[in-house]
């Protein structure tokens, strides 16, 4: 489980590096996107991977610390994901008004002289 | 809790955030009323910050437990001399640039009220927060308004400049998440008194991952400051962004100094074991990489705003490379020059439009703002046939005056407030140990009295230019509102100056108590006397 959630954070990462440089404003977004997928992955991931696993142990049950489910990353996962959703909507409209302004979708809003 | 006394902490965040809130409910319905609710919350935050200046002064830490859980496990709101300095210097600045903006920016676009708001609660929020999740929201909060403030008034060059501040930002916010979630996964803490305390007691094997993720949040925060080779967002957003945004924007580098100020002497101080004063020598040489970018970005700007711009990296340069030197006094002195820095480029960013409206170049800006957004009070607002028959006239005067009394500030000579902070930030560098003073410090000598050099030259320049030797085609009309902001800051530099002794003290032990944390950990840390559902 640990090697198939190190390279998928490794792929999305890279993609996503990738695409942030290259000069299309949509490339740019796509690549932000993919980008912060990787980072909610890996905060995710920072709490331990299990299946299964109570986040709260209840007071009596069966459950010890170490089969719980830290909630904290799952948290900020959460928190992280509302704002990155929130940042990469307001860059979608920036991106269309530079379009609309500039009228090229290169991200210095001119084509670079050939 | 013991008393209503406490609550005051969080009315820094509350009181702009219900302001915004509420100039939404009344949109466009109401323009007075916007416009009250905005007079009313950024004199409040004035009232406020003075009053929690005044509490900072006591001996403890003031903590604000929401819910009353312990530290721990919730969310705390902490208040010492740095917090309270930081707040009082964004209140101020918001609200002159408050009374700068409703003489007529406001007008162009939408929404400028609530986003001025939600920019100081960001702000507010970011200085008082006690640990690394909240700061995260709340650059967030901050930066979200900031893009929207960058981008008042349109305009191609500054949806060109917004776009690569927005993609920048949000880069650097990702990587702001990478590093909070590995000291999380580390250290099993986020709250920054409680990872001060296990810095110690982090396995040998672990510390150098740590590091990495310290490292990673650091990255994050130099880009908000703009050091070199991070900050070449900086000059072309601020000088695209209007100006009541971009006096406002120009403190949000300053939250990347605090952020540093705050996480590295706090977790990297004398007290730190074995990591104590991790990455110092960075911080030096990346600070004087930006004092030097600055200058030469100094010397080379041909228009106002991009050399405010400028001025903005020369300052944060000095700040870091201050830092980086590690010594209590030093950074006592980085702290006089922050206040200083802040009011005077506040006051120059708010300065330029005024002297720009005189001349062609700003006119056309202004110009092309109101063809995008048809205010319908061109007539008002462009005195296109005016006559003038005075050969120096008194607006032109006023205008001249504030603008040297910036350059002074800027380049740091006597006798307003720049030059006590240069010097409070040299002399103790002077006085370095025993063994001599290092190569590091005398670079940081030379580049400091370079860049006042290299400001002086740039102002007498443009100050020529502008004043003499081309004169105003026609005398910029000027509302007194514009003009008693800009005078608000510089006044307050003139208070800095004639009450220095006071006011460094209160830096020096600000400095301390940063660079001794151990009040501090000891009242974040302190199991609060009323447990939750007691009442409090």
């Amino acid at each position: 489980m640990e090697l198939v959630l190190s390279l998928g954070i490794g792929v999305l990462a890279g993609s996503g590096v990738w695409l942030l440089l290259r000069p299309r404003t949509f490339q740019v977004i796509i690549g932000l996107a993919l980008l912060s997928y990787a980072v909610n992955l890996f905060i995710f991931s920072t709490g331990g991977l299990r299946s299964g696993s109570p986040a709260i142990l209840e007071p009596g049950e069966v459950g010890t610390i170490a089969e719980y489910a830290d909630p904290l990353p799952q948290a900020l996962v959460l928190t992280a994901i509302v704002i990155g959703f929130a940042t990469t909507a307001l860059l979608l409209v920036v991106l269309l008004a530079a379009r609309g302004l500039t009228g090229t979708d290169h991200v210095d809003g001119r084509e670079r002289e050939r | 809790m013991t008393g209503w006394i406490d609550h005051l902490l969080i009315a820094p965040i509350v009181v702009p955030m219900l302001a915004g809130a509420a100039m939404i409910l009344v949109g466009d319905r109401s323009r007075t009323v916007v416009l009250a609710l905005g007079l009313l919350s950024t004199a409040a935050l004035v009232v406020l910050a003075i009053v929690l200046l005044g509490l900072a002064q006591e001996p403890v830490v003031r903590i604000y437990r929401l819910g009353n859980w312990p530290a721990l496990f919730g969310i705390v709101l902490v208040l010492d001399r740095l917090t309270a300095l930081m707040l009082t210097l964004a209140a101020v600045l918001g609200f002159s640039a408050f009374l700068f903006a409703i003489c007529r920016w406001h007008r162009a676009g939408a929404h400028f009220h609530p986003l001025f708001q939600f920019q100081l609660m960001g702000l507010n929020g970011a200085f008082l927060t006690g640990d690394l999740f909240n700061l995260f929201v709340f650059f967030e909060v901050m930066l979200a308004a900031s893009y929207g403030m960058a981008l008042h008034g349109s305009g191609v060059a500054r949806v060109r400049a917004g776009l690569h501040y927005i993609v920048i930002n949000l880069v650097a916010s990702l990587l702001f998440l990478i590093g909070a979630s590995v000291v999380y996964g580390i250290a099993g803490t986020l709250n920054m008194a409680d990872l001060a305390a296990r810095m110690r007691s982090v396995a040998v094997e672990d510390r150098g991952l740590l590091e990495t993720g310290l490292g990673i949040l650091g990255i994050a925060f130099l880009t908000k400051a703009a050091m070199w080779p991070l900050g070449f967002w900086l000059p072309p957003t601020y000088a695209a962004a209007t100006t009541p945004a971009a006096a406002i924007l120009s403190i949000l580098s300053k939250v990347g100094i605090y952020a540093v100020l705050r996480v590295w002497l706090l977790l990297f101080g004398d007290e730190a074991g074995a990591s104590a004063g991790f990455g110092g020598t960075w911080l030096l040489l990346g600070g004087l990489a930006t004092i030097a970018f600055g200058s030469i970005a100094v010397l080379a700007t041909q228009n106002l705003p991009r050399l405010a711009g400028a001025s903005v990296m020369v300052s944060s340069g000095t700040l870091l490379a201050a830092i980086g030197t590690g010594q209590v006094a030093v950074t006592g002195g980085a702290l006089f020059y922050l206040t200083s820095s802040v009011l005077a480029i506040g006051a120059f960013f708010l300065l330029i439009e005024l002297v720009e409206r005189g001349r062609e170049v700003g006119a056309d800006v202004l110009a092309v703002t109101r063809e995008a957004f048809g205010t319908g009070e061109e007539d008002e607002e462009s005195p296109e046939h005016e006559e003038v028959g005075v050969a120096i006239p008194g607006t032109v005067a006023i205008l001249g005056v504030t603008f040297m009394a910036c350059a002074l500030l800027l380049a740091g000579l006597p006798p307003l407030s720049g030059f006590l902070a240069k010097f409070a930030i040299l002399a103790p560098l002077l006085t370095y140990g025993d063994g001599g003073v290092p190569a590091t410090t005398w670079a940081l000598m030379v580049a400091l009295i370079l860049s006042g050099l290299a400001s002086l030259i740039a102002m007498l320049r443009v100050g020529i230019d502008v004043f003499w030797a081309s004169p105003a085609p026609r005398v910029p009309r000027i509302a007194l509102l514009e003009i008693a902001s800009v005078s608000l800051l510089l006044v307050l530099c003139a208070a800095l100056t004639a009450g220095a002794g006071p006011a460094m003290e209160y830096m020096q032990a600000a400095a301390r108590a940063l660079h001794a944390p151990g009040d501090y950990l000891n009242g974040v840390l302190a199991v609060p006397t009323t447990l939750p559902g007691g009442g409090g």
